[in-house]
């Protein structure tokens, strides 16, 4: 009960720091207006051009380049969408309740012609509000709808039942061919496990073969999928499993652009539109285990041709990502796969056979650390 | 005339057969069989030409006096088709001797000699309504006039002698007349009245609209009076009668012209019978010819003369003097416009005098853009020569070709290629000259000179301008008052949501949203008024002219189209 007890106290603290900061910022505004000035809300530019990356840290940082969005006849519409949006966040913190991204967006429906058309308007105006507090977007009580990536192998996670507090066990080699799924928030997880490291997964394919022929088993390992992108939630998860067991990460994507600078690249140090979080929301642990450009070679894998998007993203990324800039290997890989014009997937490994992944190319890699990336 | 081109058949004697009936044309009889090149086409245009030549006559005749014209205009229906028409005026009057010819007789007048702005030009307008009224119900004119208080009125019923040209004077006496001085015209004819764009009406109207000196009382055929009182007791400025300008000047006038010159040296020739001619001039012309400037200007040769011409394209020669002109005025034409059309902007200009033919001549124009009139519409254009209304002929005419040509899609109206712009538009063009080059003798549109057309459509641009801000700013102030809506439209949302936030009574959200529409305002300035108001218009005024008789208003349009088909 002492502990159900403590947990409820940091929880509070946590609302009382938010609702402070809510409350901050609206007296500002109010009290600018009251002296007849403009009033103005900053809050960091969250984008790729706004972020260092010191490979010490481990994750992209913001610089110092503010938005302001000062009240013009431009900006009302907006400066309105987010004060209204701002005391909804109040609202359901206070009771302690969630509202999801979609449901703020129909919320908005209430605003008559301040309401959102789409959802990606009310999405952005959360983010650029829990950029403005520098807060996650969960502690303003907002949770996304996706799901946060699945889980299976030699762990056991220890969650609390939500009315009574009492910890559960979930041992994650008891799904079957099922997974355990991540929850939205994972702060309060606690784990258990003699794994030997983590694999992250792109694909849920490549994920159910593993999962299908008992590869944690084989290997002692904990299997992530992260499908596409990995979300908060699934960083955050990674990373405290990570920190908490010691255990080393290791990333399985496609063979293509959106794999190496997207999905891994997120993964490791988080990112440019996610910024004032990357800190928590990111693995900098992580390596690359493939598919590189030079496994595609040395295995032989079936390719398709790179399209006109995925040679754009490769220059974009040479160009403007601070993380591919200072790896050197990343830059030459990058470069590597444009000469190529070549992509490929997981699953391609399948042409020598459905096992092969298993019994030659993760052996392999795992046991060569100069055939991955940093 | 025809006849005298018939073809000759092989056997000689048969041109001794046609030289009988070769013999001189009357002009009278002439223009007998031609009526319609002087304007009296049909009924309705016979009428409004009648009643615009003795206008025109009494006006011309007051302004060389210095009186300011007070015009009684009288139109009576006689019967269906017979028509009554009265025009009288206060003018300095004829004198007796004078009467017969100059109402009876064509070609006859003060004004085809000399070189100044007038209304008439031929001598034929009145002579040729005389001459409808007699061809049309078989009664003479009937004259009066007084050429001041000493003097008896003269009264006269005169007819026109066809075949010779020549008045025949049916009764003539001397009369009671309670004017001073002053003429007046009556004559019997037939015609047809309608209200609408072309009528007596509408020509009346606009002659009010840009000779402000002028008061016209008008009786229309239903027995209405309707009075356009004078709105400036000042005249207009009497132009100045000069000599032609060397600029233009053809070689046939040119030609004559040496013929019938009284100096002694091509020199003197040229400083003498131009205008802005002087030594300097003459010898720099003479010089660019290649002709000596003490060649005897009887002498000088057709080709000589065409040497003459050449030289005088080389030598600069100052524009003519303005003197001989008076236009309208850019502040008068705007004021007339403002009284006429309800709109939200107006503009004028008048152009610097230019040549023609080495006639001067000043191209005024003017818009009124917006308010009441009609934006799907084609825009209205109204004409002025010498400050006469033109209502016919509108497509044969330079001035409506000048606004076709102008590309006004670059000054915010819409326009289909060589049709006239769409638009809440009406457009004046006013020709002012010493000589109106007309298509024809009933003075209805005006001949296509490249000089003239170039002044217009320059015109017309620097009014297009003026049009083309006032509507890119219109354009501006009504996205900054959209803006500021939009602007109005969230701020109580800001005011709703601290209030939620902070928990502010009714009393600071007030406040608040006050504050706020203070601050956005500031930042934004005033908002400009850009729709002048128009003190000017009047609706009365307006209304003449254009209430359309309804049974009537088919058939007119299908005239005045039927005219615009035919120009010659």
């Amino acid at each position: 009960m002492g502990k159900m007890k403590e947990v409820k106290e940091m929880k509070k603290t946590q609302s009382n720091l938010v609702l402070k900061e809510i409350n901050n910022t609206a007296n500002d505004v109010y009290s600018s207006i009251r002296k007849k000035k403009a009033p103005e809300l900053k809050m960091p530019l969250r984008a790729l051009s706004n972020v260092k990356y010191d490979p010490k840290d481990g994750f992209f940082e913001l610089l110092g380049k503010m938005k302001e969005r000062t009240l013009t006849a431009s900006t009302i519409k907006t400066f309105a969408q987010t004060l209204r949006m701002m005391a909804h966040a109040k609202n359901i913190v206070e009771s302690d309740d969630i509202t999801t991204k979609r449901e703020m967006y129909y919320i908005s429906k209430n605003w008559a012609e301040a309401a959102f058309k789409e959802q990606p308007e009310s999405d952005t105006v959360m983010d650029d509000m829990e950029a403005m507090m520098m807060v996650n977007r969960e502690q303003l009580g907002f949770i996304p709808e996706e799901k946060g990536g699945e889980v299976a192998g030699k762990l056991i996670v220890i969650d609390k039942e939500p009315d009574t507090g009492k910890d559960i066990r979930i041992d994650c080699t008891k799904f079957g061919s099922g997974a355990y799924s991540i929850p939205i928030s994972v702060e309060h997880l606690k784990f258990e496990t003699n794994a030997k490291f983590i694999l992250a997964i792109e694909t849920a394919g490549m994920f159910q073969r593993l999962l299908k022929h008992n590869y944690w088993k084989k290997a002692d390992c904990i299997l992530a999928s992260m499908g596409g992108v990995p979300t908060r939630a699934c960083r955050r998860f990674i990373r405290r499993l990570s920190d908490e067991k010691k255990l080393p990460v290791y990333v399985f994507t496609d063979g293509d652009m959106y794999g190496y600078a997207n999905i891994y690249r997120t993964l490791k140090v988080g990112s440019g539109n996610a910024a004032h979080i990357n800190e928590y929301f990111c693995v900098p642990q992580a390596k690359f285990l493939g598919v590189t450009p030079q496994d595609i070679i040395d295995y032989k894998l079936p390719t398709h041709p790179l399209k006109d998007v995925d040679i754009k993203r490769g220059k974009d990324a040479l160009k403007n990502d601070p993380f591919i800039q200072h790896h050197k290997e990343w830059r030459q890989a990058l470069e590597q796969m444009n000469k190529m014009k070549v992509r490929s997937e997981q699953q391609a490994l399948a042409k020598w056979g459905l096992n092969y992944v298993i019994e030659k190319y993760l052996p392999e890699k795992l046991k060569n650390p100069k055939t991955w990336l940093p | 005339m025809a006849d005298k081109e018939m073809e000759s058949k092989e056997e000689v004697p048969i041109a001794i057969e046609l030289a009988k009936k070769q013999r001189e044309i009357s002009v009278a009889s002439f223009f007998e069989k031609n009526r319609h090149l002087l304007g009296f086409d049909n009924p309705r245009k016979a009428l409004l030409t009648s009643i615009k030549e003795a206008v025109d006559n009494s006006l011309d005749a007051c302004e060389e006096a210095g009186t300011l014209p007070e015009i009684n205009v009288e139109v009576i229906e006689m019967t269906e088709n017979k028509f009554r028409v009265i025009v009288e005026d206060n003018g300095p009057g004829i004198v007796k001797k004078q009467i017969p010819n100059i109402f009876a007789k064509l070609l006859y007048g003060s004004k085809f000699f000399k070189l100044s702005q007038s209304r008439g030009q031929q001598g034929i307008g009145i002579s040729a309504s005389v001459l409808y009224a007699q061809l049309t119900t078989g009664k003479p004119a009937r004259i009066i006039s007084r050429i001041g208080k000493n003097y008896p009125a003269h009264y006269y019923e005169l007819r026109i002698n066809t075949q010779q040209n020549k008045p025949e004077i049916v009764k003539e006496e001397e009369v009671e007349w309670n004017k001073e001085h002053g003429t007046r015209v009556e004559l019997d004819l037939e015609g047809s009245y309608q209200k609408g764009d072309q009528s007596i009406d509408q020509y009346l109207k606009q002659t009010a609209i840009v000779n402000p000196h002028v008061t016209i009382i008008y009786t229309n055929p239903k027995a209405e009076q309707i009075i356009f009182p004078k709105a400036s007791e000042e005249m207009p400025k009497k132009p100045v009668e000069i000599k032609p300008h060397p600029y233009g000047v053809e070689i046939g006038v040119l030609l004559s012209m040496l013929k019938l010159t009284e100096a002694r040296t091509l020199q003197s020739f040229l400083m003498n019978e131009f205008s802005r001619v002087g030594s300097g001039t003459a010898k720099q012309i003479c010089e660019n010819a290649a002709i000596l400037p003490n060649t005897k200007p009887n002498d000088v040769s057709r080709e000589m003369a065409e040497k003459l011409i050449e030289g005088i394209k080389k030598t600069k020669i100052i524009a003519p003097s303005v003197d001989c002109i008076s236009p309208i005025g850019q502040e008068l034409l705007e004021k007339g416009l403002k009284k006429e059309i309800n709109a939200e902007f107006y503009c004028a200009t008048t152009r610097p005098c230019a040549v023609y033919r080495g006639n001067p001549f000043v191209v005024e124009a003017g818009i009124a853009y917006g308010g009441q009139q009609n934006a799907e519409e084609s825009v209205k254009v109204l004409r002025y020569a010498n400050r006469v209304p033109l209502l016919y002929q509108q497509g044969a005419c330079a001035i409506a070709r000048s606004v076709l040509n102008t590309a006004w899609r670059n000054y915010g109206l819409s326009q289909s290629k060589g049709a006239l712009p769409i638009g809440p538009a009406t457009i004046v063009i006013s020709i002012n000259s010493v000589w109106v080059p007309f298509t024809s003798e009933s003075k209805e549109a005006i001949a296509h000179y490249p000089e003239m057309i170039k002044e217009i459509k320059l015109a017309l641009q620097e009014c297009g301008r003026k049009l083309a801000s006032y509507i890119g700013k219109k354009r501006r102030i009504n996205f900054e008052s959209k803006k500021r809506d939009y602007i109005q439209l969230f701020i109580p949302h800001v005011g709703e949501a601290l209030k939620e936030l902070l928990k502010l009574n009714d009393n600071d959200e007030k406040k608040v949203e006050e504050s706020l529409a203070e601050i956005l305002e500031k930042s934004r300035g005033k908002l400009e008024q850009v729709e002048a108001e128009n003190l000017e218009y009047d609706e009365e005024f307006a209304k003449i002219g254009k209430d359309y008789g309804e049974e009537e208003e088919d058939g007119e349009n299908e005239r005045g189209e039927g005219n615009e088909e035919n120009p010659e």
